[in-house]
């Protein structure tokens, strides 16, 4: 089976600068496929180059096996939902969905139905006369989705679509789009700088650090096993210490209060100096005696973040200043512990996750 | 606290209102009142239409009126062909530290007076001119041509004299517009062609119609340039009120003649208004 969208060997460089560099992979159909990666990083070069709106220093880009470099945007079966939207404002919302099919020379009947199939399905009927200026945020997202998806794209990009929208209203059109994706089966491709928003949605997250892909996996794999030291920095919250080695196979560390712990190392190479990062939610308070494979200490208690289900304790190790963010288990069972309290805690070997320092 | 407010209503609106009054209410409805005025055999002042069915009685009048109103037009249109790419190009081609030199390199020559602009034109075209001189010289003429006093010439120097009045609105209107709205047309499936029709050009309507309303009454209501570069065939209505007012002295035929221009240029803005789908409130503002 032909992949939706293969890239080979795709470059863009402006002047000495390198945008996107040396890119190989492929989206299957069907898949809600994400870009994640910190502003600068080259997530819209790319999305450009496959939109057509940026021609490549080097390397191609196929859509269902064809060459696209010579096909202009117009002609490209991939269609692109801006960041800032960008609705004609000067159309109303029947007009707006209505403008790529009238391009594609539809009878005008045809064009009527498909509109009023597509405004049904993202919860916008009836709305199909007012002005763009009348609706409000999310209703504008939803309509600029529309104008994009009634064209039957191969592959729809969305560029940061979410990024203007307030906290809540990004929460709730997080899932929207996730099932909307999932009823008209269209492949997306989606670019953020949100994790959040990349992790809940997507089947596949490719995430992306100056210009190359760090590491294209599951959402859950990215989390519990990030490649390397810029994954496991980016995705999600982490505790992050210097350390030295002190012995290898298995990998035993020392921090620089003093603390000896037993890691797992990622890659190969293992040189100095090393970060050990630990998750938050991974040190487990009281351990019970019988658990192998530990690194046991005791922490002093100096913060509780209390966040209602996210809430975390703000601890030092052993007396010392190393400082822990150490996330509470959601049954209320250490709701009594206070600041200033000493709670033994532990680490289990397989999440202390050590990473050489250079390579980010 | 309402009063406060009220008193200063009255004394920002007084000299607005004052110079509305006495400068163009006062002096219309006196030229109103002149317009139907008119001498009897014994010399005597009578109310009359005389003056008015003079103007559709006699061809010359009616055809003037009617030149008038087409060039006008045309120099409208004209002035907007030639406008449109050039604000195009500073607002969307060029880098924005370009763009703001390049407009006050359009503007510079509106320093300077329309008289002398126009005079610079004739140095120009005139039979001893620099184009009839550059090209008896190049060996492309034998003997020099009169490139002034005729309607090319004429409208020429309209469209130029106009221009800075167009671009200003166009350039206005075409800066608040989005590149990416551009781009989402494209990325939609539209050619270039269709993008500046459905797009570029509907965006931009408040603008072009701003300044066409501006440039078609300046071109309207223009005496100078046709008078200098347009000559005796020039046949432009200021001309005829001119004349009446101060070739004949007939100055109840000058108002009735300027009471219809004013009727003319506010029935084709109307028109035009409702031809475009434009608001006269929407687009001034």
């Amino acid at each position: 089976m032909v992949p939706v969208l293969e890239i080979v060997d795709l470059k863009k460089c402006f002047g000495d600068f390198i945008a996107v560099d040396t890119l190989n992979f492929q989206v299957e159909e069907g898949c809600f496929f994400s870009i994640l990666g910190p502003s600068g990083c080259g997530k819209t070069t790319l999305l450009r180059m496959i939109a057509g709106f940026q021609t490549s220093t080097q390397g191609k880009v196929l859509i269902r096996g064809r060459d696209m470099s010579k096909v202009p945007p117009n002609r490209r079966p991939v269609n692109l939902v801006f960041q800032n939207l960008a609705l004609f404002p000067m159309m109303n919302v029947r007009e707006n969905i209505a403008f790529g099919l009238k391009r594609q020379g539809h009878a005008a009947t045809e064009i009527s139905r498909r509109v009023d199939s597509m405004l049904e399905r993202v919860h916008l009927s009836g709305y199909g006369d007012k002005d763009i200026a009348q609706l409000s945020g999310g209703q504008k997202q939803r309509v600029a989705i529309a104008r994009s998806l009634v064209l039957e794209p191969s592959l729809l990009l969305l560029d940061e679509p979410l990024g203007a929208l307030d906290l809540k209203l990004r929460e709730q059109m997080k899932i929207e789009l996730k099932k909307l994706q999932a009823e008209v089966g269209t492949t997306f491709m989606y670019i953020t700088h949100d994790q959040s928003e990349a992790l809940v949605m997507s089947d596949l997250v490719a995430v992306m650090n100056s210009g190359r892909f760090e590491q294209l996996d599951t959402p859950r794999n990215l989390y519990s096993n990030p490649a390397s030291r810029f994954v496991a920095a980016f995705i999600g919250e982490t505790n992050i210490l210097p350390v030295q080695r002190t012995g290898r196979d298995p990998l035993k560390v020392r921090t620089s209060s003093g603390l000896e712990l037993c890691g797992t190392p990622v890659g190969d190479g293992l040189g100095e100096p090393l970060d050990l990062f630990i998750r938050p939610e991974s040190i487990i308070l009281h351990p019970t005696g019988s658990i192998a494979d530990i690194n046991r200490f005791s922490l002093t208690v100096h913060n509780i973040l209390f966040d209602g289900s996210n809430t975390k304790l703000l601890a030092t190790v052993d007396g010392s200043d190393q400082e822990l963010s150490v996330a509470l288990p959601q049954n209320q069972q250490f709701a009594h512990i206070c600041a200033g309290d000493t709670v033994p805690a532990g680490v289990h070997v397989d999440s202390c996750r050590c990473y050489p320092r250079d390579s980010a | 606290m309402k009063n406060h407010l009220r008193l200063g209503l009255v004394i920002f609106l007084t000299p607005v209102l004052l110079w509305l009054l006495l400068l163009i209410v006062v002096p219309h409805l006196e030229l109103l009142l002149m317009s139907l005025q008119g001498k009897n055999e014994f010399g005597e002042t009578v109310w009359t239409f005389t003056n008015y069915s003079n103007f559709f009685t006699e061809k010359i009048y009616w055809y003037t009126f009617v030149r008038t109103a087409l060039y006008a037009m045309a120099v409208t249109v004209l002035t907007f062909l030639v406008t449109f790419p050039v604000a195009f190009y500073i607002t969307k081609v060029v880098s924005p530290r370009l763009s703001g030199f390049l407009t006050i390199l359009l503007l510079m020559p509106f320093w300077v007076s329309e008289l002398v602009r126009v005079y610079g034109w004739m140095i120009l075209l005139r039979e001893s001119g620099v184009i009839n001189h550059l090209l008896i010289t190049a060996g492309l003429l034998e003997a020099p041509v009169e490139m002034l006093y005729n309607d090319i010439s004429m409208l020429m120097g309209l469209v130029y004299t106009s221009m800075l009045f167009m671009v200003v609105p166009l350039i206005s209107s075409l800066e608040g517009m989005d590149d990416s709205l551009i781009e989402a047309a494209h990325d939609l499936g539209a050619s270039p062609v269709t993008i500046f029709l459905r797009i570029i050009i509907p965006y931009a309507a408040p603008g072009i119609t701003s300044g066409s309303i501006v440039v078609f009454m300046l071109a309207l209501g223009n005496y100078l340039t046709p008078k200098l570069m347009g000559g005796k065939n020039s046949l432009w209505f200021t001309e005829q009120i001119y004349n009446e007012f101060i070739a004949s002295f007939n100055w109840n035929q000058g108002a009735a003649f300027g009471f219809l221009l004013l009727v003319l240029s506010s029935a084709i803005i109307w028109a035009g208004l409702k031809i475009s789908k434009q608001q006269l409130g929407k687009v001034v503002s």
